[in-house]
């Protein structure tokens, strides 16, 4: 099969900018079917605001986007149907709860109400919420919070996921839950994923392929092999993400 | 179009679960049966033995009881309905995060505003139908007549027209929680604009008149013309002003002019003097229907404003 076929995500010169503010600087990337993408670099380097200009919810300056295809500047409503977003900071309606809260996402993205039930029953219990279906979200903590994100993606069971942050705040048990649970997404489902995260350990594990984000331009892309070789040379096999990561990190 | 119909249930759930919406309805339910109990209990002691006048039901409404009567109550107070269930509704949203949540699934954005605009709306129109059946009934039973076809006709008309100037208000609130960010500035405005069209534009209306055409001393029917001209032309940019205005014609037959004595012309005030018969309803309505027309208007514009900023606006939290 041809490489191209597998391509899910892919930009050219993608590009924002904020009132006179460089945000995204021709950034250029491509992610492969059941991949999982990593986003590396320091706060404010742009990485939220490529997720946005995926979804279709922040018009890109210029540049060139394709989700399976579809431009989300042109069809947002078709590309939103594809990816399920997990946002830095879930925000959740506080009067709902679980159930409610997952239904209402069901509805929105038109799933039959039966199907919704069992999905929503069955995320409850992957992600270990069941105890507090009908509990206020406002009463949340926050790792419950994340929870219940993670869940809203196994209800809506996406082709493409977003995860901005996803073990910010989690216990050390609920962050290797999360990580056992994304990596079932891609073996099982063949979900595609970028994952956002500041968390190297968790994004060494999971991705095969990253990109370094720095001050809006992605100064590296590729397998850590690949990116280690780049700044050690050949000669060191012994590494770390976090080493790699501050090397560029120090040198831009 | 289902994303429209997923927002709208849930705004609609909202509203009715909210104690906002309790408070208010309550509060208004109670002042609306206040005033028309007290109206009640005087027609019923003035007609004591008496035939009963014509339209004898409708004065239930436009009758003042304490302070208010019904019509003046609503069109004082009502605007706060409208302002105090849409002032928080689209940055309360972008606040805690839940806006860019529900516009990165599969719904056009204007679901959005149109869903929480017409779950409002149906909001408005519940308490107003209920508040207005619960004042027939009141008056059915206190002064024991039956509105006749016609006096339906003009209550429902009443009713319209006060939906669609609440729901007007409804828009300039959505239109606030759309151009401020943080909740207590849009009360604040809320605020502001309702007091600005309540009180300023009346006092303000007189007191420019007063000063573009200054008393001449003596009663000078001339200058007395000009003034109270100018003073309805401003008034009239107050959608205070055209609800009352529009809706003192409808519940009141008698009534066969929106404008003051002062500026009737003389055929007017020949027709009011000798022929003092009610208005049928479509003369009544055809007075009012350009009150009517620009009260829609209005609210069109509110909304297309709001449509308009909302579409462009940048959606990130905070
Ligand atoms: N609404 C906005 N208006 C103006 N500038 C913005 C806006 N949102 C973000 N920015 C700017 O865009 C840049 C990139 O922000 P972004 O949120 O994408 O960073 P990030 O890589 O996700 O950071 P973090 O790791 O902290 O989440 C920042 O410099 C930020 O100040
Ligand atoms: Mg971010």
């Amino acid at each position: 099969m041809n490489m191209e076929e597998h391509v899910i995500i892919e930009t050219e010169g993608l590009t924002k900018i904020y009132n006179g503010q460089i945000a995204v600087d021709h950034v250029s990337f491509k992610v492969m079917k059941g991949e999982v993408f990593g986003f590396l670099g320091p706060n404010g380097a742009g990485k939220t605001t490529i997720l946005l200009m995926l979804l279709g919810l922040t018009e890109p300056t210029s540049g060139k986007v394709r989700v399976m295809d579809i431009d989300p500047t042109r069809d947002a409503i078709k590309v939103k149907g594809l990816i399920g977003y997990m946002p830095e900071n879930m925000g959740f309606y506080n009067d709902l709860d679980a159930i409610q809260t997952l239904r209402f996402m069901a509805d929105l993205n038109g799933i039959p109400g039966k199907i919704a039930d069992e999905r929503i029953e069955r995320a409850l219990k992957i992600v270990g919420l069941e105890g507090d279906a009908i509990k206020r979200v406002g009463a949340y903590s926050r790792g419950m919070r994340q929870r219940l994100g993670l869940a809203e993606l196994l209800v809506k069971e996406p082709k493409v996921a977003f995860l901005d942050e996803p073990t910010l705040g989690l216990d050390p048990d609920a962050t290797n839950r999360i990580i056992e649970l994304i990596e079932n997404f891609t073996r099982e489902k063949e979900m595609t994923i970028i994952l956002c995260s500041h968390f190297l350990e968790m994004v060494q594990r999971l991705c095969k392929r990253m990109g370094i984000m720095i001050k809006g331009r992605m100064v590296a892309q590729g397998t850590m092999d690949a990116l280690a070789r780049e700044k050690f040379g050949l000669d060191q096999n012994e590494y770390t993400l976090e080493e790699i990561y501050m090397k560029y990190f120090q040198e831009t | 179009m289902h994303g429209l119909k997923v927002i709208f249930k849930k705004e609609l759930a909202d509203h009715f679960s909210s104690y906002r919406f309790i408070i208010l309805f309550s509060l208004i339910g109670m002042v609306s049966l206040i005033i028309s109990y007290m109206v009640g209990l005087t027609i019923k002691n003035e007609l004591q033995g008496i035939a009963k006048p014509k339209f004898v039901f409708l004065m239930l409404f436009i009758s003042q009881g304490g302070l208010f009567s019904f019509v003046q109550f609503v069109a004082f107070f009502g605007p706060l309905i409208g302002l105090i269930l849409g002032f928080d509704l689209i940055n309360r949203e972008r606040n805690e995060g839940t806006l860019s949540r529900i516009l990165s699934q599969p719904i056009y954005r204007d679901a959005v505003i149109n869903g929480k605009f017409l779950a409002g709306v149906t909001t408005i129109s519940i308490m107003m139908v209920s508040i207005i059946l619960v004042i027939t009934g009141l008056g059915l039973k206190m002064i024991g007549v039956i509105p006749g076809v016609e006096e339906l006709c003009r209550i429902f008309l009443y009713l319209i027209i006060s939906i669609i100037y609440i729901s007007f208000w409804l828009g300039v609130a959505i239109l606030f929680s759309i151009l401020f960010r943080s909740v207590t500035t849009s009360a604040l405005a809320v605020l502001a604009a309702w007091i600005f069209f309540s009180f300023f534009i009346p006092l303000g209306a007189n007191i420019i008149a007063k000063a573009y055409v200054p008393d001449t001393g003596g009663e000078n029917p001339e200058v007395l013309i000009r003034q109270a001209s100018i003073q309805r032309a401003i008034s009239l940019s107050s959608p205070i002003i055209l609800y009352s205005d529009a809706t003192a014609t409808i519940i009141d037959p008698t009534r066969k002019t929106t404008r003051s004595f002062v500026l009737m012309g003389p055929f007017e005030k020949i027709s009011q003097e000798r022929f003092s018969g009610p208005l049928t309803i479509d003369q009544s309505l055809l007075i009012v229907l350009p009150y009517i027309i620009t009260l829609i208007a209005i609210t069109v514009v509110c909304f297309s404003i709001s449509y308009t900023v909302f579409m462009r606006q940048e959606i990130r939290s905070a």
